[in-house]
């Protein structure tokens, strides 16, 4: 893997996407957002990387990150998303949902839609209206779906100034994540460890489905969806243990993987190449999980040039019934057929890495050591 | 306690009339709040007073943009030193050591790049001077490091030493370069009016070869002073110097060189250049004549340039004990009685005296952050060259640096996480200051309020994790949030706010006749344990699932367990009662009427 290049930004790093490259384009991805939290003013920032041909450069390392151009977001910024190549949504602390447009040409950035209080409190002892922390946000053009903790699921859509349909204390504790099953069905997690599928094509307030761990209610707090099998889940968990779900068979995990020493902020399939996948921690430490269903000779533990590949760990539940014909790795449970390789993608330990993204062969983190690291040969 | 050096400085506060008006003021841990009273001096009349608070930082440095990548990136440096120190032996500690001191000095110098950059493209004139003097402060420090890298950390012997300290000298006179490519890439390099400007300057430096590169091309211009510049040049290739990795030792050296400059004075003396003024001086330089070399003040700059040339062509092999006596001799002569010392001559002149004491206790006078004392000083530690002699309130000099240094971080509203590192190497302070300090950070999100969990669970501070739980379990409830209040109790293990939540979604069961997040109460699993009030609400809820589900005989054992179990509260057993009397007229309920009078026992 080639060198990953770190770059100290004076702003802690919350949140961090890969703009979306044009469907059908044969371009890597060469721009990202990120937001920032923590600071008295906290701003959601476009960087490129890689060529910039007419702007000048600061004498940096080439391919080293540009910031392209910033804007104020009120409040931390506790989710990002890109909803189309020009437009981000992100989630404030203050309960806010602000949709930003992005104008190449201008290099600059806007605020196009706003939606002040999706998220407040209410309650007996709390002033009226007192603003709840919007935690996680989805988008899945023309819809976006945001989630709180207040407990509150909300779904918009853009240009419309009213959230079309919201259910209200879905949820009795803090909602973590929120991500997108299928198109009218959306899966959330929360602070007392359940999966909760909702179906916005039902009427009530109820989920369709609840799935959790028995045993100690462990706060979720990252969920993703795989990509090509929608019914594969993987969450992150506060004991940094990474779950693997089949919302189809039960409602147990299929695998728990003992993974990082603390909080597990974001698990990502990676988009094309779904045997692959990336999890953050709090413990300062990224790593990157390799599933293959070859034979045992296939990969060796040691390889990809990691100064830091580790150990296989793969313990299973027992729960799980699975059918033979399922094809995905992540399911099988087949110890002697799979194996998974873990490496550890950041040279040092650092503090809390808060995010990452992946698209085709780049991948980018943050960090609460106020640095972003990118890299543009994951697969080498 | 010592004297102040000078007068303190006065801070004007905008729109405070402090000449009508009383202030008063609060200190905090980095910050001052300051208002005005209502009190009136003197006989003025009643005006309008100032509706504001204003709060007075001392450390502007923690604010800037530019110097928190530079915390940041030492912050790294310094959590990997404190690492590595236990796999630090022998040979390599040394080489270590040196590299992470050229880590933190390539940091200091990356920073001031950038601010150098800003302050060029700065937009008012004001903030570029600010930015400029940042830069040469930054600069100062650098300087500073760099030499007590030589003199402290690479402890380098006599010959290498003055190796390094031309390095030093070299690595601060940064326009040589510019002036040497301008010259160069001009037509004529020996006809331009800097040339010998630059002849002279390289020659100062120790830099011969290209010198004499450059008298060629003035010999090549000029056929008259072909001859001399031949001579020169020669004498400067002969020049004895001590190369890294050569066998020579310090004896023979010295010898060569003595040799080499009774040649020179020869030259001198038979008058070979008396007809080219130019090639005379430098010549004269050479032979380290400190006449000659003051003359050129105005291309030294400084006096520890003036020594370090002094030093070169005068004693090349001069030991690290003797250096002082040149430094002061140096810094007298070059400042000639006309200026006094600057602080950062002071500092320079301490280390030259090897005294670290007074070069941390200038440092910390003169700079307005503890940030380059405290790092140094902990580098130091590490080569063990601090005594431990204990300050009067009982740590030792490196952990108080570290843990003033480490509260300026908590005072800022974002570095605190940096902070939490820098306690954690205080062995003795550390903790207490650590657990004082984390308590009072503003938990504006869930999400902040973890991350200092996660901090305050791996180090074992079970107060403080009880505490920060508890306020977040209290702001759940006020919100009505009671699934997010009980998980915060769990994870604090706290029984008693446990008890407090249950007796809130019991009292909600009896005015609204139904519970309301079952989603929560249906799924505590082994968490229903901590506390008994909990316990009993699960266990109420099964009842009434199992009563659902029509499985009556498993209900009537339940809720006669439930009531013979006292754990239930006394509020709740007249509802126990109620819910009883449809299992009493069961058919099933065989067993259960002869327990009856058990219950009526209780009641």
């Amino acid at each position: 893997m080639e060198e990953i290049l770190a770059k100290f930004v004076s702003q802690k790093i919350s949140k961090t996407r890969w703009r979306p490259v044009p469907p059908g384009s044969l371009q890597t991805a060469d721009t990202f957002a990120t937001g920032s939290w923590d600071n008295e003013e906290n701003y959601v920032s476009l960087w490129s990387i890689g060529d910039l041909g007419s702007l000048d450069s600061d004498g940096g390392l080439e391919g080293d990150h540009q910031l392209l151009c910033d804007i104020k977001h009120h409040g931390d910024v506790m989710d990002l998303q890109f909803f189309d190549q020009e437009r981000i949504v992100a989630a404030s602390s203050t309960g806010c949902v602000t949709i930003f447009l992005y104008r190449p040409n201008n290099r600059a950035l806007s605020v196009s839609q706003q939606w002040t209080t999706a998220h407040y409190h209410t309650g007996p002892g709390s002033p009226s209206c007192s603003s709840a922390p919007c935690t996680g946000v989805v988008c899945n053009s023309p819809e976006i779906v945001t989630v709180g903790e207040d407990g509150r699921i909300n779904l918009f859509r853009v240009d419309h100034k009213e959230a079309v349909r919201t259910i209200d204390n879905a949820d009795s504790s803090t909602l973590h994540a929120v991500t997108f099953l299928r198109t009218p069905e959306i899966i959330t997690v929360n602070s007392i460890g359940q999966l909760k599928i909702w179906d916005f094509r039902q009427q009530g307030n109820e989920p369709s489905q609840i799935l959790s761990l028995t045993g100690d209610r462990v706060p979720l707090h990252c969920v993703d969806r795989h990509p090509n099998q929608q019914h594969v889940v993987a969450t992150g968990g506060q004991d940094g243990m990474l779950s693997i779900w089949d919302v189809r068979q039960g409602t147990m995990p299929v695998s728990l993987l003992k993974a990082h020493e603390a909080e597990m902020w974001e698990v990502h399939f990676h988009p094309s190449n779904p045997d692959h996948l990336f999890t953050c921690s709090e413990d300062g430490s990224l790593w990157h999980w390799a599933a293959s269903t070859d034979g045992p000779e296939k990969s060796s533990l040691f390889h990809q040039g990691g100064r830091n590949s580790t150990f296989l760990s793969h313990s299973i539940s027992n729960q799980a019934n699975v059918h033979q014909s399922l094809i995905s790795s992540w399911l099988s449970t087949d110890p002697a057929r799979d194996r998974i390789e873990i490496t550890s993608l950041l040279p040092n330990r650092t503090l809390s890495v808060n995010t990452l993204d992946v698209l085709g062969p780049c991948l980018v983190c943050g960090t609460d050591a106020e640095a972003i690291y990118v890299t543009r040969q994951l697969f080498s | 306690m010592e004297e102040l050096d000078g007068e303190p400085t006065v801070t004007l506060i905008p729109g405070v009339n402090s000449k009508n008006k009383q202030m008063c003021f609060d200190w905090g841990p980095g910050e001052m709040l300051v208002c005005e009273t209502s009190f009136k001096k003197g006989k003025s009349e009643l005006v309008p007073g100032c509706p504001f608070i204003h709060i007075i930082r001392k450390d502007v440095d923690v604010y800037s943009q530019i110097l928190r990548k530079l915390f940041n990136e030492s912050h790294g440096i310094f959590v990997g030193l404190q690492r590595i120190e236990e796999e630090l032996t022998g040979k390599s500690r040394k080489a270590q050591l040196v590299r992470v001191s050229k880590n933190y000095r390539s940091v200091i110098r990356a920073c001031m790049e950038e601010m150098h950059q800003a302050a060029i493209a700065a937009k008012d004139a004001s903030s570029s001077r600010q930015l400029s003097s940042q830069v040469s402060i930054l600069s100062a420090m650098e300087l500073i490091w760099n030499l007590c890298e030589i003199l402290f950390i690479e402890v380098a012997p006599a010959g290498p030493l003055l190796l390094h300290l031309l390095d030093w000298v070299r690595l601060h006179i940064c326009e040589v370069d510019s002036l040497l490519a301008d010259v160069l890439g001009s037509e004529n390099p020996s006809k331009h009016e800097s040339f010998w400007k630059l002849v002279t300057i390289l020659v100062l430096q120790g830099r011969l070869d290209e010198a004499r590169q450059m008298l060629s091309k003035e010999a090549d211009a000029n056929p008259t002073s072909a001859g001399m510049c031949r001579i020169l040049g020669d004498l400067m290739r002969t020049m004895p110097v001590l190369s890294p990795g050569n066998t020579q030792t310090l004896t023979e050296l010295e010898l060569k060189w003595q040799h080499w400059h009774e040649e020179c004075e020869r030259h001198l003396q038979d008058s070979t250049f008396a007809s080219s003024p130019h090639l005379e001086s430098l010549c004269k330089i050479m032979l380290g004549d400190e006449a000659a070399l003051l003359e050129q003040k105005e291309h030294l700059n400084n006096w520890y340039h003036f020594l370090v040339t002094r030093l070169l062509y005068s004693h090349p092999t001069v030991k690290p004990t003797d250096l002082h006596f040149y430094a002061q001799s140096s810094l007298d002569l070059f400042l000639g009685g006309e200026s006094s010392p600057e602080p950062l001559d002071n500092i320079l002149m301490a280390a030259f005296e090897f005294d670290i004491h007074q070069v941390i206790k200038e440092c910390s006078i003169a700079l307005s952050n503890w940030w380059f004392v405290a790092h140094l000083t902990d580098l130091l530690d590490h080569c063990k060259l601090l005594q431990s002699h204990n300050l009067y309130f009982g740590s030792n000099m490196r952990e108080f640096l570290l843990l003033e240094y480490a509260s300026g971080l908590f005072a800022h509203h974002s570095l605190w996480q940096l902070g939490v590192d820098y306690f954690d190497y205080c062995p003795e302070l550390g903790r207490v200051s650590l657990e004082l300090h984390i308590e009072r950070i503003p938990l504006s999100t869930e999400w902040k309020a973890l991350k200092v969990l996660r901090i305050c669970e791996q180090r074992q501070m079970t107060e403080q994790v009880r505490s920060v739980c508890k306020i977040l379990a209290m702001k759940a409830v006020r919100n009505n949030r009671l699934g997010s209040a009980l998980s915060w109790s769990i994870r604090a293990k706290d029984a008693a706010f446990a008890t407090l939540v249950s007796d809130r979604f019991l009292r909600d069961y009896c005015e609204h006749g139904c519970f309301s997040d079952l989603d929560l109460i249906d799924n505590l699993g082994p968490a229903m344990m901590l506390s008994d009030r909990l316990t009993f609400l699960g266990k109420y809820r099964e009842f009434h699932r199992l009563y659902g589900e029509k499985r009556f005989v498993d209900a009537s054992f339940l809720l006669l367990s439930l009531m013979t179990s006292q754990i239930a509260p006394r509020s709740f057993w007249m509802t126990l009662l109620t819910d009883a009397l449809p299992l009493l007229e069961q058919k099933q309920g065989v067993l259960w009427k002869s327990s009856a009078h058990k219950r009526i026992h209780l009641t």
